[in-house]
């Protein structure tokens, strides 16, 4: 009998320490990766590396354009991806009725969020570049961008709105509210803080994505400031994407540079992300 | 025929329910005086709840819900297509097993009935929920912190919040459903007294899993099982004399 015992204890030993290997592993490919391109990179920032034009010249070289242009993206992106995907949302969970074609409906946008990316670059040439002759346009890249992550935005949507009690609907419906009143009124607030959190979370991985706007025709090198939806756009992701595959080293050291602020971006999005998502928590206890 | 249903607050005729396949209310037909005090009880699932939300259409939006029938308020039909279901809720309201305030304060938990009309007169508002307060015997204990959330109270407290925010919209009917199942004995007291007092201005209509609440607060009691109306008669009468023996078994605890 102690036998037994004894092997069982040991296996649950070695699946322990397999399981911290696996974490340390991780961590330190991570950290290697961080601080290596820490070092590369950091002393390049300066305030010229975000005010300058495209250069020949490494040294004089900046980020200005792409910089500008992730900013475009992220914004009308949001701006277009917000208002669809929280009311797509909200209609399947608190309107649409619980039928084989709502479960179609809901495994199909599982599915969606999970098709490659460059997939949706291809169908955005065919539609938006070529069908609507928006080009290769700051508008042609957020609606491709917008339609990446409208299921992300749509799931979390629901999910959020699922957590909130049947009972404070009923209640709200008891008094005499309507479907609507009671969603603006009770379920939004409630679940405000899981959408918001679920939509930071798909702009971050918006900001990231490459593939479809290379599809869609981003520019690889462009010296003209964006100022209003119509115009050509770099974007970070390509910029870095074209400086690594430069020969000079200096290139490779604004690349790094550049992954650095694109880091910070995206882990600024994810800190508000997970500060809304506690103080949520928190707040809501039913 | 057409004198006696005027005189009734709620008249119920043969009512069925299904739910998908299930047939869950079987031709239930059954009359309420207004100012009165009517217990619905039986073993879980035998439909009172059901039945119950028949009463203010709560039933609407579940899938599969289907209903035949006719329940007249005040003579009137309330599944007629022209019937306004908000305005009917507003007529009829409702208290729930469980406490469930909104995650808001006091006050807005009161006037929220208000709010969703369009009222926003200050003093209005006001004066709505000292009365409702007051109606439901909570007043003197919220009145310093109305502005607390209402989720900070008590169980019972919350509940009487309920019930205030339902008087608030001035209904004709109170559907209570178990309200005093999820409470201590002190508060479950309270919201009892609160039932008496509230009798001379209200239809009240609940649904007890305990007979002795029932026996304590209702002027006619009526016994569902699996669906069916079994007894319907004066609170006195069906306890000390049932006529049904399915309704004596039940109430002396053969089964339940």
């Amino acid at each position: 009998m102690s036998k037994r015992f004894d092997i069982n204890r040991t296996k649950d030993k070695l699946f322990r320490y397999f399981g911290v290997a696996c974490t340390i592993f991780g961590l330190v490919m991570l950290a290697i990766f961080l601080i290596s391109v820490l070092i590369e990179g950091l002393p390049r920032i300066d305030w010229g590396f975000f005010t300058s034009l495209p250069s020949r010249k490494p040294e004089n070289a900046g980020i200005l354009i792409p910089l500008l242009g992730t900013t475009w993206i992220m914004v009308l992106t949001s701006l277009i991806a917000i208002p669809f995907g929280v009311a797509s949302g909200i209609y399947l969970e608190e309107y649409g009725k619980k039928n084989r074609l709502a479960t179609i409906i809901e495994i199909n946008i599982t599915n969606l969020a999970g098709v490659p990316s460059i997939i949706y670059g291809l169908l955005a040439l065919e539609v938006f570049v070529r069908l609507f002759g928006l080009g290769k346009s700051l508008l042609a890249g957020s609606l491709t961008l917008a339609l990446l992550i409208l299921p992300i935005i749509i799931v979390a949507t629901r999910e959020a709105i699922r957590a909130v009690p049947k009972t404070i609907r009923e209640a709200s419906y008891a008094l005499g509210a309507t479907k609507w009143q009671t969603t603006w009124h009770q379920v939004l607030p409630a679940s405000s803080g899981g959408i918001v959190t679920g939509v930071i979370l798909a702009i971050s991985r918006a900001i990231g994505e490459t593939a479809p706007l290379i599809v869609i025709g981003a520019m690889l090198y462009t010296t003209t400031i964006p100022t209003s939806p119509m115009d050509d756009f770099a974007i970070l992701p390509i910029q870095i994407f074209n400086w690594l595959s430069r020969p000079q080293h200096g290139f490779i050291i604004n690349a790094t540079a550049a992954i650095i602020v694109l880091l910070a971006i995206t882990f600024i999005l994810n800190g508000i992300a997970i500060y809304l998502r506690n103080r949520w928590q928190k707040k809501v206890k039913w | 025929m057409v004198k006696e249903m005027a005189t009734d607050k709620l008249n119920a005729k043969n009512i069925n329910v299904f739910y998908g396949q299930a047939h869950v209310i079987k031709d239930v037909s059954m009359s309420m005086e207004a100012n009165s005090v009517t217990a619905f009880i039986g073993p879980s699932g035998c439909g009172k709840s059901t039945f119950l939300r028949c009463i203010n259409r709560m039933n609407d939006y579940i899938d599969g819900f289907r209903m035949t029938g006719k329940m007249l308020i005040d003579g009137q039909d309330i599944y007629k297509k022209k019937v306004e279901v908000e305005a009917l809720r507003k007529d009829v309201g409702m208290v729930f097993q469980k406490p469930n305030p909104f995650p808001k304060s006091i006050y807005e938990n009161v006037i929220y009935g208000l709010r969703i009309q369009g009222i926003n007169n200050k003093s209005v508002l006001d004066e709505t929920v000292e009365r409702s307060l007051r109606q439901a015997a909570i007043w003197d204990e919220v009145k310093d912190d109305l502005n607390k959330s209402a989720l900070s109270l008590s169980g019972g407290q919350q509940q009487r919040i309920c019930i205030a925010r339902t008087l608030a919209v001035e209904p004709s009917i109170i559907l209570m459903d178990e309200p005093a199942s999820a409470l201590d004995p002190i508060s479950t007291a309270k919201i009892e007294e609160l039932i008496h007092e509230l009798k001379s201005k209200y239809t009240i209509i609940i649904v007890t899993h305990n007979m002795q609440q029932a026996g304590r607060v209702s002027d006619k009691v009526a016994f569902f099982y699996i669906g069916e109306l079994i007894e319907y008669s004066e609170t006195k009468e069906l306890f000390i004399n049932p006529k049904e023996e399915l309704t004596q078994n039940y109430i002396t605890g053969r089964f339940g």
